[in-house]
């Protein structure tokens, strides 16, 4: 019994290692389709709680175009959202465990969102400096072995790529204003750098996870690699902003071709992944909220439902 | 002197879209369901879109520094031209449906008899928003049928926020000077003509819903006329914001 798991693990693994996609119904292990649970349902509830920081500037953006761009976004972010949860689905797990994963707080999502968003250069260094990181993580898993999930960020990676765009252009025009609004923008810039940098997770020593999921393609690159990639790709923009990076450590290295950072905050990272963030309890707040208050329209929505497809039966009968 | 007036009677037609769309949009991440809360947001999405393209007409109009955003957000409280309907809280999913409900119908017979208008840019403009309010009036009566006659509690629910909201319907419909002139000289429609075919509407819907209008209102009257409820206020504060704290800057 035990050599056949085996084989069957053998052949999944070569399977992977061809560059073959598993699709929903084929075999896989148990810890292969509860690791994509938990990573594509995180995904999903960044997704949705990522609508709130940002959805908290929808009423005050300070130009019409601004409104509109900023609503169309968040609404992406909810497109998102529901992808992903299609695709966590394809694992054997329902909407509402997913939703109830995420309202009891026993599911995390990506720490980034319980810090606040308070003054209108956030919605574009959220854009820049938050989406440009989860692109860099989201452009790998494009690849990953996972075809259902790859497949969905393909479509997400183009959008967050439009987003992260459209947050510079935000920060870009920031930074060709008023003195009022490059403080903003720096004001801004010295609060997202460093979560952004928390973004990709600890440290690789301490990232245990990191091997298997080299191994299922879920990862190609360690976090520090990554962490590197966006230090790297960002820094120049900030200069073409004229701002400044909140890093005295931060200097170019001409023998690694990178440059070097100063110490991420470690301690900060894990308070806000336990839960002790400014905006932590806001946020699971907000979406409880949301959940319970809905809950007469959903019942309201399944009565109605019902009722018509008995009206259809008797018709039939 | 007719330049005027048709700048005034863009801020009509512009300001109701603007401020439901801004009520829409604080709803933005707190719907129960994403497929609701994408739907919320496309609708405010599309007013604002028609809001931009009324006040982009409008700034050309005032000519001089005026843009979109000058006329939407440079304004005194008294200034907008909205009705009170729009201006109503977002209580809860059930006030929230059965005014963009109330709202959408007339909103509806208002683009399709702008698509005659003498005015081209107002025809193209309503050609161009008919299809999507076509949708926003499919989606709020959808919501009304299923609340309406859903469970006892959603029923409930929604036959309050009828009656609760009821009362800032006919505002739509009472002509003001500039909305007389519109109908006079064939800019926009004869409102006193699009009433009936409303009440009709409506009444029929919300039966089938298995709601009903509450048997005696007093109509509320004069938002349009710049006499607004304590809501507006806040609404402005908010959605100014940015251009009163930092004035003349681009974003």
């Amino acid at each position: 019994m035990e050599n056949k798991t085996l084989s069957l693990e053998d052949q999944f693994q070569n399977r992977i290692d061809s560059g073959e996609n598993i699709e929903a119904k084929d075999w896989m292990p148990e810890k292969y389709r509860k690791t994509h649970i938990r990573q594509i349902s995180q995904h999903a509830h960044s997704e949705v709680v990522g609508m709130l920081p940002e959805g908290n500037w929808i009423s005050r953006a300070p130009s019409l175009r601004r409104k509109v761009a900023l609503l169309a976004k968040v609404q992406d972010e909810a497109g998102h959202g529901l992808y992903l949860y299609s695709a966590a689905e394809t694992l054997g797990i329902s909407r509402e465990e997913l939703n109830e994963q995420l309202n009891s707080g026993r599911a995390k999502y990506s720490s980034i969102f319980n810090y606040p968003t308070v003054s209108w250069a956030d919605m574009g260094a959220v854009g820049w400096l938050v989406d440009g990181a989860a692109i860099i993580n989201q452009v790998m898993l494009t690849k990953t072995s996972y075809g259902p999930y790859a497949r969905a960020m393909v479509r997400i990676c183009k959008e967050e790529s439009f987003h992260q765009r459209q947050g510079y252009e935000i920060m870009l025009s920031l930074c060709n204003g008023t003195e009022a609004q490059k403080a903003m923008s720096q004001d801004a810039l010295n609060r997202w750098w460093w979560p952004s940098m928390m973004m990709f997770g600890p440290r690789d020593e301490e990232s245990p996870n990191t091997e298997q999921s080299m191994k299922w393609k879920i990862k190609k690159k360690t976090n520090d690699e990554l962490r590197q990639q966006f230090v790297d790709q960002t820094v120049p923009q900030v200069e073409i902003l004229g701002l400044t990076v909140p890093d005295k450590d931060l200097k170019w290295n001409d023998e690694t071709g990178h440059y070097d950072f100063g110490t991420i905050d470690w301690d900060e990272f894990w308070d806000v992944v336990k839960g002790n963030g400014l905006m932590n309890e806001k946020r699971l707040k907000d979406r409880n909220e949301a959940w319970d208050e809905g809950k007469w329209v959903r019942d309201g929505a399944s009565a109605y439902a019902d009722k018509q497809a008995e009206k259809r039966a008797k018709k039939t009968a | 002197m007719l330049q005027e007036k048709l700048y005034d009677y863009l801020l009509h037609l512009g300001d109701n879209s603007m401020i439901l769309g801004q009520r829409l949009g604080e709803l933005c991440g707190h719907a129960a369901e994403l497929e609701t809360d994408i739907a919320l947001t496309n609708i405010s999405l599309d007013l604002f879109g028609q809001v931009r393209n009324y006040f982009q007409a409008a700034a050309q109009i005032k000519g001089g520094d005026a843009t979109e955003d000058s006329v939407a957000m440079l304004r005194y409280e008294h200034e907008y031209k909205n009705t009170y309907l729009v201006e109503q809280p977002n209580e809860d999913f059930a006030h929230v449906i059965v005014r963009q409900f109330f709202f959408d119908v007339y909103h509806q017979l208002v683009l399709n008899e702008l698509m005659k208008s003498k005015n081209e840019t107002l025809v193209a403009i309503a050609k161009k928003s008919i299809k999507e309010v076509d949708y926003h009036v499919d989606f709020s009566s959808t919501w009304v049928k299923r609340l309406g006659d859903g469970t006892e509690e959603s029923h409930a629910k929604m036959q309050t926020a009828v009656n609760i909201l009821w009362r800032y319907s006919m505002e739509l419909f009472k002509a003001t000077e500039i909305e007389s002139w519109a109908a006079d000289s064939g800019v926009g429609p004869d409102l006193d003509q699009l009433k009936p075919i409303y009440l009709e509407r409506v009444t029929s819907l919300l039966q089938e819903a298995t709601l009903s209008l509450p048997e005696e209102t007093v109509f509320q009257y004069g938002a349009k006329t710049g006499m607004h409820s304590e809501n507006m206020g806040f609404i402005l504060a908010e959605f100014q914001y940015m251009q009163r704290a930092y004035p003349n800057m681009k974003w």
